[in-house]
């Protein structure tokens, strides 16, 4: 029976790490918008340049 | 009335869609409505963009209306400039603009696709439901003001005003969602950990692990004990400091009794305790209050003045141009007001055409002509050329932003909560009390080891669960249906003040007429074909507004010759010579040569070949639907009237209200509703303008009615799509099916509790019953009025309309 301490466990420690994925989630400002990024993943992006280095680091400033 | 007729001819415009009419653009075989549209066309096409045709079909925002040059000088200003940026350093420019056109997928393509368009541009982020769009550029290969016209081009125009400036960034509430979140995570953990207690415990599991499963329930039922259901607790610690029972009350009441009886019980050993109903009802709770709040995050309800204005001005110092902002500009100073724009503050006219449209500020419906030193009032929109003007009070103290300075606007807002559930919640706290008292002083008798226990049960049960989501959801329903169907509301309250109001007041201009539909109506002898040829002819050649009016009036395709002489003197006239016969119109001085009727009126005077024929005079055409729609609200409402407008059509109008009233101020709309309260009233406003902005903040609901929801509507509690006019009866009909619809669901949540409480008082509320009842009351409330709202809303909106545009 002591299998279940440890199935408990295991069970609690996956479903923390969702909670945790989800605080995360919630806290990087996924909820902010919930339309755009449905559409913006249909978006066909072979021509689409990778946004610059720069930009990146800018993002990163002003967040 | 001249016949007005449309010709046939079935081809839509490649790039905004509508129908070509006249002036067709044919390019590479594809046809545009307008030189502006096929001009974005070919621009996307030479950068290789045309995914934004294939995205949606036809996706362009209409170009007939292209912006002036000058429009967006002021974006050089650094005064200006700076406050609007998100991050800004040497090379490197991060903004967030506001654009209303954003509506469909192509524009999140064509907009993140920017940096296509123009190498300064590094990326582009939109935000489709507040319609904003962050980009970051390079400053030293891009200027504001050049990426502003570069948008502007593409049809997508950023609102760039002075509220604007001032919003902060507002984030999204997340802390609901957080809360939710942990609810939901904790209600499920505890749910599979109560389970075997739902089965025989004694046979499934050792009490050694019964100890442990209660143990980790209690674990997890301090977070949501704590912070989910922490609102809860705020909430109705603030009612009873006011000495009033809000709903919140007993729900605080029962998650505390829910969460001290586990504990004693996990701790002492004696029973399971109820942590798995203790979160599930914070958990159902959050949902309600979540599903409630649905906001239009790109609509505005709280707009004054301050977003209709510019950001700048044009300020004429010693001969030069330059922009100022605002704030910085003075009485005394000389400004250039542009077609199109609004004059800031009262001013004296010192040189130019004025031809000013005070639709949205006085309610005069026929734009305004002015002759030199005559006072202009700020707010009013010039129309055709420029003018010169010299500020006479400083912007916030005109006719128009005094109104701000009026009580109302410094009004704290009513409270948030229902009255309806704080009144229902009100009697039920007593019952509740009475009744624990009740079961007390009984079991006292009884068996006095079980008070504790009968007691906490019905509290537990009591807790009015089904109660508070029955509100919470019926509204929440409402708002995405109304949403819908073109009527935005503020938020939930909005509903139960439509179903409280018995006097409707009517704002004419802009309300129940058309906004920018002016329509020519001719007042003499009638035209032959002939002269119609002659005068359409002449009107064609010119760019004045009053013109393209007439234009639209006289037979389509009748512009068969080619004027001569063409001459067009600004603010008086045109006079052209046509197939050998002159042809003038215009102002009364300069086609009859003397002064006639009062001033400021619009007519345009028409003389052929030295006949003087009649004039044009200006008309606003009536909503569609309008006379229906006020037969139908007269059987049910008094209505009212208020026009800052005179009363020429007063007898027009007679049929469909019951009190007219004509040349109202914005403050003495402000006070008429102030009266009709004090009279003891409950008056819905339904207005456009400014000048309607007193009346709508006074009145219990303001409705403000838009052409464009998007762009400035004054401060309200409702915005209603113009298209939508017709609705406006199903609207109010459906605000109190839905207060029936939460009577009845309170109703049925009363009879859950009847049920619970008769197995709390004869002390058999067993965990399992509780975790039964709760989330079922919960589920069948959700039920039925998700059911009767559809039902209901199947009934009443028959037909959907579908010219929607918020899907």
């Amino acid at each position: 029976m002591s299998a279940l301490y440890l199935l408990i466990g295991i069970s609690l420690f996956v479903a923390v790490s969702f909670l945790i994925a989800f605080l995360w989630a919630s806290g990087s400002g996924q909820y902010e918008d919930d339309y755009t990024p449905s559409v913006r993943i249909l978006f066909d992006e072979k021509l689409q340049e990778k946004p610059d280095q720069q930009t990146k680091e800018l993002n990163q400033i002003t967040e | 009335m001249t016949a007005l007729t449309i010709e046939k001819i079935h081809v839509h415009c490649e790039h905004c869609g509508d129908l070509c009419g006249q002036e067709k653009v044919v390019w590479h075989s594809h046809y545009f409505c307008c030189q502006g549209c096929q001009t974005v066309y070919e621009l996307l096409h030479e950068n290789e963009l045309n995914t934004y045709y294939q995205l949606e079909s036809k996706p362009g925002i209409n170009r007939k209306h292209l912006p002036g040059s000058q429009k967006y000088t002021y974006l050089a200003h650094p005064d200006i400039m700076a406050p609007l940026f998100d991050f800004q350093d040497t090379h490197l420019a991060k903004i967030t603009l506001f654009i209303p056109a954003i509506h469909c997928s192509s524009c999140i393509w064509l907009l993140e696709n920017l940096h296509r368009l123009h190498e300064g541009i590094l990326h582009a982020h939109v935000d489709f439901p507040k319609k904003k769009v962050s980009i970051t550029f390079q400053m030293e290969q891009l200027t504001l003001r050049a990426l502003v016209e570069l948008l502007s081009t593409l049809g997508y125009e950023p609102e760039i005003n002075l509220a604007t400036k001032a919003i902060q960034k507002t984030r999204t509430d997340t802390g609901l969602i957080l809360k939710i979140g942990i609810a939901g995570f904790c209600f499920g953990n505890t749910m599979l950990l109560s389970l075997p207690e739902y089965l025989d415990a004694q046979a499934l599991i050792s009490p050694e692990y019964k100890q442990f499963f209660g143990y980790l329930n209690l674990l997890l039922a301090v977070p949501v004990f704590f912070y989910s259901a922490s609102d809860y607790f705020m909430s109705a610690w603030k009612g009873l400091r006011q000495r009033f029972f809000n709903i919140d009350v007993p729900i605080a009441l029962g998650i505390i009794v829910l969460f001290t009886r586990s504990v004693f019980e996990i701790i002492s050993g004696t029973g399971a305790g109820y942590i798995d109903s203790l979160t599930g009802l914070v958990f159902f709770l959050l949902i309600g209050k979540w599903y409630q709040s649905k906001t239009y995050q790109a609509l505005s309800y709280d707009r004054d003045y301050q977003s209709y204005f510019p950001v700048a001005v044009t300020v004429i110092d010693r001969g030069e141009e330059k922009s100022v902002p605002l704030q910085q500009v003075q009485v005394g100073d000389q400004l250039l007001v542009r077609h199109q724009e609004i004059i800031p503050a009262d001013a004296i006219l010192l040189e130019g055409d004025a031809l000013i449209d005070y639709s949205f500020v006085t309610g005069e419906s026929v734009p305004m002509k002015k002759d030199a030193n005559d006072l202009v009032y700020a707010g009013g929109r010039q129309i055709g050329s420029s003018m010169q003007i010299e500020v006479q009070k400083p912007v916030s103290n005109s006719y128009l932003t005094q109104l701000w300075n009026q009580e109302v606007f410094r009004k704290e807002p009513d409270s948030k909560v229902s009255s309806l559930v704080n009144a229902v919640s009100k009697y039920f706290t007593w019952g509740i009390l009475a009744l624990s008292m009740v079961t007390a002083v009984f079991w006292f008798f009884t068996d006095s080891t079980l008070i504790m226990k009968t007691v906490t049960s019905v509290l537990i049960v009591a807790c009015p669960c089904a109660l508070a989501l029955a509100a919470p959801f019926t509204f929440g329903h409402t708002i995405r249906l109304f949403g819908k169907f073109g009527l935005y509301l503020k938020n939930a309250e909005a509903i139960e003040k439509m179903a409280k109001a018995d006097q409707l007041v009517f704002d004419k201009t802009g309300t129940i007429t058309h906004t920018n539909t002016h329509y020519a109506v001719f007042v003499g002898k009638r035209l032959t074909d002939y002269e119609a040829c002659l005068l359409a002819s002449v009107v064609r050649n010119s760019l004045h507004p009053l013109s393209q009016i007439i234009y639209r009036t006289l037979p389509v395709n009748s512009a068969t010759y080619h004027p001569e002489n063409f001459n067009e003197v600004p603010g008086q006239g045109i006079c052209a010579l046509v197939d050998g016969k002159e042809v003038q119109l215009g102002s009364d001085v300069f086609v009859l040569g003397e002064k006639q009727g009062e001033p400021g009126s619009t007519k345009v005077y028409v003389k052929i070949d030295g006949m003087v024929k009649g004039y044009y005079s200006l008309e606003n055409t009536y909503r569609t639907h309008f006379p229906q729609v006020m037969r139908i609200l007269r059987k049910d409402y008094k209505t009212h009237l208020l026009s800052g407008d005179n009363d020429r059509e007063k007898e027009k109008l007679t049929p469909y209200f019951s009190e007219l009233h004509f040349d109202q101020s914005p403050v003495d709309k402000l006070q008429y509703l102030q009266h009709l309260e004090e009279q003891g009233a409950y008056p819905a406003m339904i207005g456009d303008g400014l000048n309607d902005a007193g009346a709508l903040k006074q009145s219990k609901l303001g409705i403000a009615i838009a052409d464009q929801v998007y762009h400035f509507s004054p401060a309200c509690d409702a915005i209603l799509h113009a298209i939508q006019f017709s609705r406006l009866p199903t609207y109010l009909q459906f605000s109190k099916t839905s207060m029936r619809i939460v009577k009845t669901a309170f109703g049925l949540s009363f009879l859950y509790n009847l049920v619970g409480l008769s197995f709390a008082v004869s002390g058999l509320l067993t965990p399992l019953v509780a975790a039964i009842l709760m989330p079922l009351s919960s589920v069948s409330i959700v039920g039925f009025i998700t059911l009767a709202v559809n039902i209901k809303a199947r009934s009443l909106f028959k037909k959907p309309d579908k010219n929607q545009f918020f899907s």
